[in-house]
């Protein structure tokens, strides 16, 4: 089958990739750009675990044809990071044993990372309903959440210093 | 997935010039939410994909007084769940969309691929099904509206005909006196599938009495199901909670529910009773205000 030119901005910077219709936006990330840090689970738009930020909002990059990223602003967990400093929900993450075998920990952060921009005090309840088309088969959640939550936490307070 | 040839149009007339010129064996894509899976995992084999993403003018949730409420069919399940108006005149799309799948997958997938798909228990067929919505298709030949409770045919069956899309979504605009209610039943509270669910839209006349009733039944036939034995008993009568037992009993010989992993025959049978009384008492309380 024909291939084709892909012309999407990666974690803020612009990419013109050569593909064919039938890879998904998770095998460009990982196969094109070698963006490894997304991660296919499933396959199929049940674990989470493949999760991207298209034009901010949170979805399953293995669900996503190639093509259909056409002009479109697309974060990955490795574009989370500013300034070689991590992303506060990464420190979290790491501070609380927000992770285990990490597999979902990618998918988690860019959930983790959509909620706290559209809710910067999230309830337990509503961090778990973000995080609800994530799966981890290893923590039981209870530290991701925490982490979550120490993270919106830490962003306020910081927030709340920057505008003094 | 295998290849196929990939078309992005940028117009719904281009759109339908493709689906005319390549004939059969493509397919429309949305949000892909559906068609990827059965794509990478059901043997969906598409020669050519038809995708609407460049389509101008398909992703608008609009509403205007007369003319009701335009879903447009590439609008994500977040277009609507998010949209002012829908929150405030339409409360029982809103709650059926949000109980499509992921976060995700709601960024992505559309309420017109889940009417598409056709899933028996697809979550935003019986209130769509309930509040009268109609479908805009397009082909070659132009436009056509079909009243939404026509589209379903059968487990992923349609009336769409070859090289035809849907275009739009339709609602008439609320009734003064109206409520709706969805609910469906799960065992687990987010990302799965209904075993059982049920919409119910009244209206009231002044007098207090049932002039309309909708009863539409999810995942319990081969399609969404008209509860008409429910709704006949409602119609001319003051809600009260004896008629809503009845109505709720003949909702249940109104639905043909199959034995599945998802639940018996049985189980179906009894969740749709309590289906039918929680969204009928909740319908009645938001129509009295």
């Amino acid at each position: 089958m024909a291939k084709m030119i892909i012309n999407v901005e990666v974690n803020g910077e612009r990419q013109e990739l050569l593909t064919e219709p039938h890879r998904t936006l998770l095998d460009l990330l990982r196969d094109n750009l070698s963006l490894t840090g997304t991660k296919e689970g499933c396959g199929t738009g049940d674990c989470g675990a493949c999760t991207v930020l298209i034009d901010g909002r949170p979805v399953n990059s293995c669900l996503v044809l190639a093509p259909e990223a056409e002009g479109r602003r697309v974060t990955t967990v490795e574009g989370l990071a500013e300034d070689n400093k991590l992303h506060p929900v990464q420190t979290a993450f790491i501070e609380e044993g927000g992770l285990q075998c990490g597999i979902c920990t990618p998918g988690m952060l860019i959930s983790a990372v959509a909620l706290l921009r559209s809710n910067t005090e999230p309830s337990e309840q509503s961090i778990r309903y973000a995080i609800s088309g994530n799966l981890c088969r290893c923590t039981g959640y209870d530290k991701i959440v925490r982490a979550i939550e120490v993270a919106s936490k830490r962003m306020k307070a910081n927030a709340a210093i920057a505008s003094h | 997935m295998r290849a196929f040839a990939y078309h992005a149009p940028a117009s719904l007339a281009e759109a339908v010039a493709i689906l005319r010129r390549e004939g059969p064996g493509g397919r429309v894509l949305a949000g892909g939410t559906d068609l990827l899976v059965q794509m990478k995992e059901r043997g969906t084999v598409p020669r050519y994909v038809v995708s609407l993403r460049a389509v101008a003018d398909l992703s608008h949730v609009t509403f205007q007084t007369g003319r009701g409420l335009v879903i447009g069919s590439r609008a994500s399940l977040t277009d609507v769940i998010t949209n002012r108006v829908v929150r405030e005149r339409y409360p029982i799309i809103v709650e059926s969309a949000g109980l499509v799948g992921s976060h995700q997958i709601q960024n992505l997938g559309t309420v017109g691929g889940n009417i598409c798909n056709a899933s028996p228990s697809a979550d935003t067929a019986p209130p769509l099904i309930a509040l009268s919505a109609i479908l805009r298709l397009h082909s070659n030949q132009g436009p056509r509206e079909l009243p939404i409770a026509e589209f379903f045919i059968g487990p992923g069956r349609t009336a769409l005909e070859e090289g035809e899309l849907l275009a739009e979504i339709i609602v008439p605009d609320p009734q003064p006196h109206s409520g709706g209610s969805y609910e469906r039943y799960t065992p687990r509270q987010e990302m799965d599938i209904a075993v059982a669910s049920a919409a119910s839209f009244v209206i009231l006349a002044p007098d207090g009495t049932v002039s309309h009733a909708k009863i539409i039944l999810g995942a319990v036939g081969p399609t969404p199901l008209h509860a008409r034995t429910a709704e006949a008993i409602l119609i001319g009568k003051i809600p009260s909670g004896d008629l809503i037992e009845a109505a709720a009993s003949a909702a249940v010989s109104d639905a043909r529910p199959i034995s599945d992993q998802r639940g018996s025959e049985s189980y179906r049978r009894h969740l749709i009773n309590v289906l039918t009384r929680r969204t009928l008492n909740r319908a009645i309380e938001s129509a009295r205000g």
